[in-house]
This record gives structure tokens, C-alpha cells and sequence, in this order.
């Protein structure tokens, strides 16, 4: 089985949100990227499956939409361990047009199991790997904590409303993942880093995609009052500023 | 103009997600001149849908073909599709829950839809339609004109009130067509939150934990805490790598998102990537003993202190109001 995993490119995630031109951009001075969290512990999880020779992965693919500046990230990724890298040369300003851009680059590279991160720090949309299975025409299955292979089957733990199902479905498929589906993200080895410079990263033309919705700009949350501070040894005074006050209890 | 919401229930439940997704497409049916049609599944008995017909729906279609019995994101996405087309609705409103986060992306792309995920309030405007979202983990909201003629809007949990809008409601057997699915996704297993406990993401009180904790042997004054307030109890980061709580709670950016009405921090020194994940909280109580940590900054009410001494001596005030 080979396994394809999406990569998005995001503002490290102590990042001080700043905007620029009007709101409408994010303002990118002095902001360091990186693999978003998701992407880097499905990333792991592909890895630890494909270590397991039980499991029959044979590649580990990683995927990016984004233009030539999030090289780095992509070298990231292989430095940790994907066997190789397809970006699909386009910005990635919003989700359909993302979507369309992996569905095309992945229908017919034989892949059986494709895993996005269940949102992006940056954009937090959780709607791309839906699309993409949809565009696809393939099967998903979203909040994704665990992730097996078994005789053929995909075996995953998903988180429902209240509760948690083990689940089983045919390859093809794609897993929409949240946190527990790797305990840690794995770090790049020295070894790792080296042998990353000789991989390829294979960079497809975008396709022309619709595009339904844009971007109008941006606002900044109001301030948050300032810290009443309650005395240790008094704390029946913020039991009653909570129950009177503001009245949440 | 019909409006269409996926009203999610459990076993015949209608619980806050659904209700709060209800409740928002009867105010954009308000602003747009409309009514709200409800999508129900499982064979529920009518008087347990009266609680859609009390927050505004004034018709529901139930499917009842045990299909759709368990979670199957391609079928339901399909289902979904064809009571679009039925209702003839232009706007489309479902839940940011899992199944909600399932459903609305692949949907959109059926029906050539625009989607917009994450809404906090109502539109900003209909011609246009036009809406704010959450964006860069809370830190900011980004406003989206969608751009089509149909539009999905899925809700931000905890973000829109429950309204009571009593209409005149019909119900309708609806028994979509279910041919040409992807492959099935079958249950294996089951594991049920036990009952009484409130999930995360609905709770209206969270008490959440962090290192300040010291050890997983001094939960017990949060957990009651938490049950005094019939909240939910949660935990940053480092408590649930370390494992001394399980990683279904822990809240922060990587974690759950939350937006309850309190949120209290016992011992969270409140990280950029935990604040991410709770900043929309509307009111923050902080217990640290350094007066100097950053969750002070998001939150309304402080206790400089040690967590695991404050705590009882709260659990105890809060007993005496409550008279429990």
C-alpha cells in the first residue's frame, strides 16, 4: 500500500498575528513556518506504519499546494522520513482550489490511503480532506485518533459526538486526522537531513479550478479586559463575582 | 427561501450542537425572509420531534432507512445532497462537529456549493451573503463572501444560543436514493461517553488542569469542582503527554477547541497554543502562583497560588452556594 500525506505550510503556531494591506493579508514579517501540527503527526503515523512490516506500506508520499518559497517545509518533511514530495505549483488562498489541486495531482498515483490534518493552525477550515475524498470519489472518515492497516482493511478509531468507534473501510480512502493518531511528532534525524537534499520533489503545473467563496479581510478579536486579582484566602469573593457578576455559575 | 439544517441526534436526542445549529438557521430564515427545513435520521418517535418544531423548523424530513444508523460520511453526504434538492434550499446549516466537519466539505463539492466553516454569529449579510469565521487558531476573524447559489455555513460550537422559536411544524418520511456510494464504512466497535458526562466541545463550564497540578494524584478537588458546576474536566498539553490525563481533553490549539461560558485554568501558565484553544471562552478564571504568567492576560478573574491548595478551598465555597 502506498500512502499519501497532505502538507500545509503555516505560521509557527507562537506566531503574533499581525495583518497587512488593509487587513486583507497576513503580515509575514519575521514569522518562521512550519509543517502544520496535524500534518506532522499524520506524517509520523504514515512513518511508523510503513517501519511496521506488517502493516505492507510500501512508499510514503507527502503533498503540498503552495508556491516555491514553502520548499523548506517540504524538505522538512522528507528530512523526517517521506520517500518523496509532489508540490503542485499554486498559492494556496483557499480550500476548493487547494482541494482540486490534490485530487488531480493524486487520482491515478495509486494511493490507497491519504491523510490530511483535520484543519490548518492558520486558516482552521477542516474542509480540505473532505473535498478531496469527495472529488476523489472515495470514502472518509473524520477525528481520526488511530490508524491501522489489517489484511487489506483500513482500521481506524474516530471520535463521534460523545463518544468513540473503531471503524473498518476498503482502501482507497482518506483519513481526516486529529491529535492521538501519533503520540509525538518525529524529529528528523542528522542522517535524515542529509539523505533529504537527494529526494525529489516532483513539481506539477496547477490545475484551473472554480472558486466559490473569497476573502474579505480581517479583524482582530476586541482586548480582553484587564485581570481582577482575588485573594487566595478569599475565594467565596470570586465564587460570588461568578455567580452575580458574570453570572456563569 | 428554504433553509436546510442537518440536525444531528443520538438514539432520538436532539442535543446543544443541533439545537444551536436550529437555532441559527431560523435567524438567517428570519433575516432572509424563509423558513427552515430540519434532516433528521433514525426511526424517531414524533414526540421527540417536537423539539425542532419549538426552535424554529417547520418541516423535517426523517430518514429512517437503518443505512444511515451509523455515521457513514459518503451516504450521509449523499443523503444530504438529494433534501438540498427536495427542500430546494439556497442555504445549507449544519453543526462544526465531527459529523458536521464530515459531511458539509464533501457536500459542498457535490453540490458546487460555497462552504464557509467556523461561524460565530449570524451573517454580516444575505445579498451578498456574507459572514465572519474564526481564523488563525482564535488569534483573528476573517470575513468570507460566499459566492454561489447555493452556500453551506457549518456553526462554531458554543458560539450561537439556543432560542426557543415555536412554529407550526409538519413531518415527512424522506427515503433518499442510495446507489453508486463509495465503500461502506463499517462499526466495529462502540465506546460510549458514560452518561451524565457532558463532551468537551458542549460543556458550559470546563475545569481544566495543567502542570501546576503537580502530579495526576491531585485531580480530585478539580474533578469535583467540575461536577459541582456540571462541567466538563480538561487539561493542557504537557498534562496529557505525560499521560496523567487521557488526550481526549486536552484543550489548547492541537487539542480541543472550546468555547464554554467559564473556563477555569488550575495551574496552566497559559502557552500561545493553549490560549488558541480557548480564547473564545467568555470568561476566564485563572489560578496560578506566578503573577507574571500570560494566562493572567486572558483571563477576567485571578488567584495567584498554588492550584492544588486554591481549588479545595473553591470547591468548598462554591458547595456552601449551591447548598450541595
Amino acid at each position: 500500500m502506498n500512502i499519501l500525506v497532505c502538507i500545509s505550510n503555516v505560521p509557527d503556531t507562537t506566531t503574533k498575528i499581525r495583518f497587512a494591506e488593509g487587513d486583507t493579508k497576513l503580515d509575514a514579517t519575521g514569522v518562521q513556518w512550519v509543517i502544520n501540527p496535524w500534518d506532522e503527526l499524520s506524517l509520523t503515523r504514515a512513518l511508523e506504519l510503513k517501519d511496521d512490516s506488517s502493516a505492507g506500506i510500501t512508499s510514503v508520499t507527502v503533498i503540498h499546494v503552495g508556491e516555491a518559497s514553502s520548499e523548506p517545509t517540504i524538505r522538512k518533511a522528507l528530512a523526517i522520513g517521506a520517500d518523496s514530495a509532489i508540490r503542485v505549483d499554486s498559492p494556496a488562498n483557499d480550500s476548493y482550489v487547494v482541494a482540486a489541486q490534490i485530487a488531480a495531482a493524486a487520482s491515478g498515483g495509486g494511493f490507497d490511503i491519504i491523510m490530511c490534518g483535520i484543519e490548518s493552525s492558520d486558516f482552521n477550515g477542516s474542509v480540505v480532506g473532505g473535498m478531496v475524498a469527495e472529488m476523489m470519489n472515495i470514502q472518509s472518515v473524520t477525528g481520526v485518533s488511530d490508524l491501522k492497516v489489517k489484511d487489506g482493511s483500513v482500521i481506524m478509531t474516530r471520535e463521534i459526538e460523545g463518544g468513540r468507534e473503531v471503524v473498518a473501510t476498503t482502501a482507497p480512502v482518506l483519513a481526516v486526522v486529529q491529535k492521538g493518531i501519533a503520540k509525538e511528532p518525529r524529529i528528523a534525524s542528522m542522517r535524515g537531513i542529509m539523505t533529504a537534499r537527494t529526494k525529489p520533489i516532483n513539481v506539477v503545473e496547477a490545475v484551473d479550478s472554480e472558486q466559490f467563496s473569497s476573502l474579505e479581510g480581517f479583524t482582530l478579536p476586541p482586548p480582553r479586559p484587564e485581570c481582577r486579582f482575588i485573594d487566595a484566602d478569599n475565594v467565596s469573593e470570586l465564587v460570588s463575582l461568578l455567580q452575580n457578576e458574570a453570572k456563569v455559575i | 427561501m428554504s433553509i436546510l439544517v442537518y440536525t444531528e441526534n443520538r438514539n432520538g436526542e436532539f442535543r446543544k450542537p443541533a439545537l444551536e445549529a436550529l437555532s441559527y438557521a431560523y435567524g438567517v430564515a428570519s433575516m432572509s425572509g424563509g423558513s427552515v427545513t430540519a434532516v433528521a435520521t433514525g426511526d424517531i418517535p414524533e414526540e421527540k420531534l417536537q423539539v425542532l418544531g419549538e426552535h424554529g423548523a417547520s418541516r423535517v424530513l426523517v430518514v429512517k432507512d437503518p443505512l444511515f444508523g451509523h455515521f457513514d460520511p459518503g451516504a450521509f453526504t449523499s443523503m444530504m445532497a438529494q433534501a438540498v434538492e427536495k427542500s430546494q434550499s439556497k442555504i445549507v446549516v449544519m453543526a462544526s462537529t465531527i459529523s458536521g466537519k464530515a459531511i458539509a466539505p464533501r457536500l459542498a463539492v457535490k453540490l458546487k456549493a460555497a462552504l464557509v466553516t467556523g461561524v460565530n454569529g449570524l451573517p454580516l449579510s444575505i445579498d451578498p451573503l456574507t459572514v465572519n469565521r474564526r481564523a488563525y487558531s482564535g488569534s483573528a476573524f476573517a470575513r468570507v463572501k460566499l459566492n454561489s447559489e447555493i452556500s453551506i455555513i457549518t456553526t462554531l460550537q458554543n458560539s450561537y444560543d439556543i432560542e426557543s422559536n415555536p412554529v407550526a411544524m409538519t413531518v415527512e418520511e424522506f427515503v433518499p436514493e442510495v446507489a453508486g456510494l463509495p465503500a461502506a464504512v463499517e462499526v466495529l466497535e462502540e465506546q460510549r461517553m458514560e452518561d451524565g458526562k457532558v463532551p468537551l466541545t458542549e460543556a458550559s463550564v470546563i475545569v481544566a488542569g495543567g502542570r501546576g497540578m503537580k502530579s495526576p494524584d491531585n485531580w480530585q478537588p478539580l474533578i469535583e469542582l467540575a461536577e459541582l458546576l456540571e462541567g466538563a474536566t480538561a487539561c493542557s498539553r504537557p498534562v496529557s503527554d505525560e499521560g496523567w490525563r487521557p488526550h481526549e481533553e486536552h484543550t489548547g490549539q492541537t487539542g480541543k477547541i472550546v468555547a464554554p461560558d467559564l473556563y477555569v485554568a488550575a495551574g496552566i501558565s497559559g502557552a500561545t497554543q493553549h490560549l488558541a484553544g480557548v480564547s473564545g471562552s467568555k470568561y476566564i478564571v485563572a489560578i496560578n502562583t506566578d503573577k507574571t504568567a500570560p494566562i493572567f492576560e486572558a483571563a477576567q478573574y485571578g488567584v495567584v497560588g498554588d492550584a492544588t491548595k486554591v481549588l479545595p478551598k473553591l470547591v468548598e465555597a462554591v458547595r456552601q452556594v449551591k447548598g450541595k
